[in-house]
């Protein structure tokens, strides 16, 4: 094992590495209940640094979603920040930890800092509004422009996200929109104010394959147009391939390794990573010379439930290369300079 | 696909034609489909959303009256058949939804749920026998006799879909439309699922078509595919040749969107414009015409028929062969 200091004991630093944008340090979610409190994302750490992409991946239930609105802190009423931070890096220089602003503090921040895709688009769109009068009602909340200066501005915006017709579309209700036409109508909603960071949970995953295609040439275009960082969120990795710079793999609800894009595909560092690669169907992999299919190698069992979480690696019940110690808590260590895994015979394998 | 009906072929779609009349107007969901299933092979249908994928496997077992053209299954032509016959025929052909969490009853317990299939079917002639049938069942889907007594809400997705799989699996039918059965499922379980799937065909000798559309499952799975697009088949084959060599401009579109698990992948992507028509007035002449590069004024005045490259591939557009 590297002996570089492990991530999860150090306490939050004050500053902030300069290339990075975003950071989560040992961050903690719950959402707490009379009877009992849902541990949804446990000592989660990562880094995003400027102008990149940073894929967030893992399996249902993993923490995804609950990981990114933290950092956005629209955790609803039951939920909470139970420890750790968040430093975000303000255009202006300065940093802040998220997870400590108020909320007056958070509406400046969302829309013209950070902006959100939220997964399911037809619960974050209002039916009974236009999408023009709802892309620039974000401009009316942090611009103060004039009825047709906004008119004018949307129909940029219309036009940037490759919505045809974007005058006669200004007056459409979500409802008479494709499910590719309204994902183009949320990224023009999420990137009106211009925001640094962009966090785009699960995009396409609701989309054919050729509109996603088409979705994620316009991520990618629009994020070197505007200079954004994308912390994009799925749990797809021929997408990761496709869109990451580096990538956090997430297991109920954990950081279980983060590296940069090709050594996660290349040189995978911890047991579930390994697992989630080698259950993906690949014909060059899965037929032998003469043609014969071979079998998949799936991952064992199932994900243990939020409230039963494995006292020690929550892989553990499912990791062929378990061992008793990996009965009592393991961290996320770096094994390499820009390697982190969570496993203990991550140097092993 | 020419070079299937010279094998032992057990279901044979001839100019299938489904139209919904509607309030708007009439949806012409699948319109002149045709293709044949050989006996024990694996067989993708892949499609946008919206091109027909369900419809069609609905039709194949009549929970969808087609509203033209021919289903033949085992040399019985299916939309001859009276209401009891057909309900006869349905013991040798199942489906698999794709909803592990809304196809199964959440007030049943598990050994009703397959219990259900057993005694509408007639097999099994007491309580025990059929309750010693269903725990073989679940055991053959790799879950324990002891489930038998939980509801479906006491599942996880994984599980669920192998309670469906067992269900369908309870009439012993020789066919099978699964249709999206591991779309709903995580990686690491729907391996399990697509083991699962091989073992079966292989033990219970079972014909299968395989409606998805995550095109590297398809590929791994299915010996020959079948591709839709609003409501036509645009191309079908084996899976080799398709893969390898897609001849329609659809087909290679769709193969070109599809995300490589590779980071270092070429990718000679040729984005695909503009979004599948409303099949409430679909194109003239070819359907694809309206998002094809390679369309011209024939394109919109005549269908494509079927284009025969080789015994491995035919492709439904007026250019085969020289694109
Ligand atoms: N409001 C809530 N109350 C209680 N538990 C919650 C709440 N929101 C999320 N959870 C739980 O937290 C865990 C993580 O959920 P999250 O939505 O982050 O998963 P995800 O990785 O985004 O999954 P998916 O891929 O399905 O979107 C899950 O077990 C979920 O049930
Ligand atoms: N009962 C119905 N009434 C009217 N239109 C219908 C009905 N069922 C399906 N359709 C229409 O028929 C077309 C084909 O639908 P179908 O569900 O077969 O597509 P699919 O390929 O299975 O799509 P998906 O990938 O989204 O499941 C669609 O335009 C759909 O809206
Ligand atoms: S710590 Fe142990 S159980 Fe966890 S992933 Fe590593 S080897 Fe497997
Ligand atoms: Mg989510
Ligand atoms: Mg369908």
């Amino acid at each position: 094992m590297v002996d570089a200091p492990a991530i999860s004991r150090t306490e939050a630093p004050a500053a902030l590495a300069k290339d990075i944008v975003l950071e989560a340090q040992n961050l903690s979610t719950h959402f707490v209940y009379k009877t009992r409190t849902a541990k949804a994302v446990r000592d989660v750490s990562f880094t995003l640094q400027k102008g990149r992409t940073l894929a967030i991946v893992g399996e249902s239930g993993s923490g995804k979603s609950v990981t990114s609105l933290s950092a956005m802190r629209l955790l609803g009423p039951t939920g909470e920040i139970a420890g750790g931070s968040i430093l975000y890096r303000k255009r202006d220089g300065t940093v802040v930890d998220l997870a400590r602003q108020s909320q007056a503090a958070m509406r400046q921040i969302r829309g013209r800092e950070i902006s959100m895709i939220f997964q399911e688009p037809m619960t974050s769109l209002n039916p009974l509004f236009t999408i023009g009068d709802q892309i620039g009602e974000m401009l009316l909340l942090h611009e103060r422009l004039a009825a047709p200066d906004i008119r004018r501005r949307v129909i940029e915006m219309l036009n940037l996200v490759e919505i045809p017709g974007a005058e006669r579309r200004l007056d459409d209700y979500p409802h008479q929109m494709s499910g590719g036409m309204r994902q183009r109508v949320m990224i023009a909603m999420a990137l009106i104010c211009r925001p640094a960071l962009l966090i785009a949970d699960e995009p396409t995953t609701a989309l054919d394959v050729t509109i996603q295609a088409q979705i994620l040439d316009l991520i990618r275009r629009l994020q070197r147009e505007l200079a954004m960082s994308v912390l994009f969120i799925t749990h797809d990795m021929g997408v990761v391939a496709e869109v990451a710079d580096e990538v956090a793999v997430m297991y109920a609800g954990e950081v279980v390794e983060q590296a940069p894009v090709r050594d996660i595909f290349a040189h995978p560092r911890h047991p579930y990573t390994l697992g989630l690669l080698a259950s993906i169907p690949n014909v060059r992999r899965d037929f032998d010379a003469a043609g014969a299919r071979r079998r998949l190698v799936p991952i064992p069992g199932t994900v243990p439930s939020l409230y039963a979480m494995p006292p020690g690696c929550a892989f553990a019940p499912r990791c062929p290369y378990a061992v008793p110690p990996c009965g009592s808590p393991v961290h996320l260590e770096r094994i390499a300079p820009k390697h982190l895994s969570r496993c203990i015979r991550a140097g092993e394998l | 696909m020419g070079a299937m009906e010279s094998q032992d072929t057990l279901l044979a779609v001839e100019g299938l034609s489904k139209t919904f009349q509607t309030g708007a107007g009439d949806v012409h969901a699948l319109k002149d489909v045709s293709f044949s299933i050989p006996r024990g092979s694996v067989v993708g249908l892949v499609g946008e959303s919206g091109s027909g994928k369900t419809t069609l496997g609905r039709c194949l077992l009549r929970l969808v009256e087609p509203s033209g053209g021919a289903v033949r299954f085992d040399g019985t032509d299916l939309l001859a058949l009276g209401s009891a016959e057909m309900k006869r025929m349905r013991k040798r052909m199942q489906i698999i939804f794709q909803d592990p969490f809304s196809s199964l009853n959440p007030r049943m317990r598990v050994r009703d749920i397959i219990g259900e299939a057993l005694v509408t079917h007639g097999i099994g002639k007491s309580r025990t026998e059929r309750r010693d049938l269903t725990a073989g069942l679940l055991e053959e889907v790799g879950l324990k006799a002891d489930h038998l007594s939980r509801f479906p809400h006491e599942f996880s997705g994984g599980q669920r879909q192998r309670i469906g799989i067992a269900r369908a699996l309870a009439v012993e039918p020789e066919f099978i439309v699964a249709d999206e059965a591991v779309s709903a499922l995580d990686v690491s379980v729907q391996a399990q699922i697509l083991n699962l799937m091989q073992d079966l065909r292989e033990r219970r000798s079972l014909t299968i078509l395989f409606i998805a559309h995550d095109l590297s499952v398809v590929e791994y799975l299915c010996e020959e595919i079948v591709v839709l697009y609003l409501g036509r088949v645009v191309e079908s084959g084996t899976a080799r040749k398709l893969y390898a060599e897609p001849a329609h401009p659809y087909t290679r579109a769709l193969l070109s969107a599809a995300p490589v698990a590779d980071p270092d992948a070429v990718r000679n992507r040729q984005v695909l414009k503009g979004e599948i028509p409303s099949p409430l007035s679909p194109p003239s002449g070819c359907v694809f015409r309206t998002r094809c590069s390679f369309a011209d004024e024939a394109c919109a005045m005549q269908v494509p028929g079927p284009v025969v490259l080789s015994e491995h591939q035919t492709s439904h557009c007026l250019k085969a062969g020289s694109i």
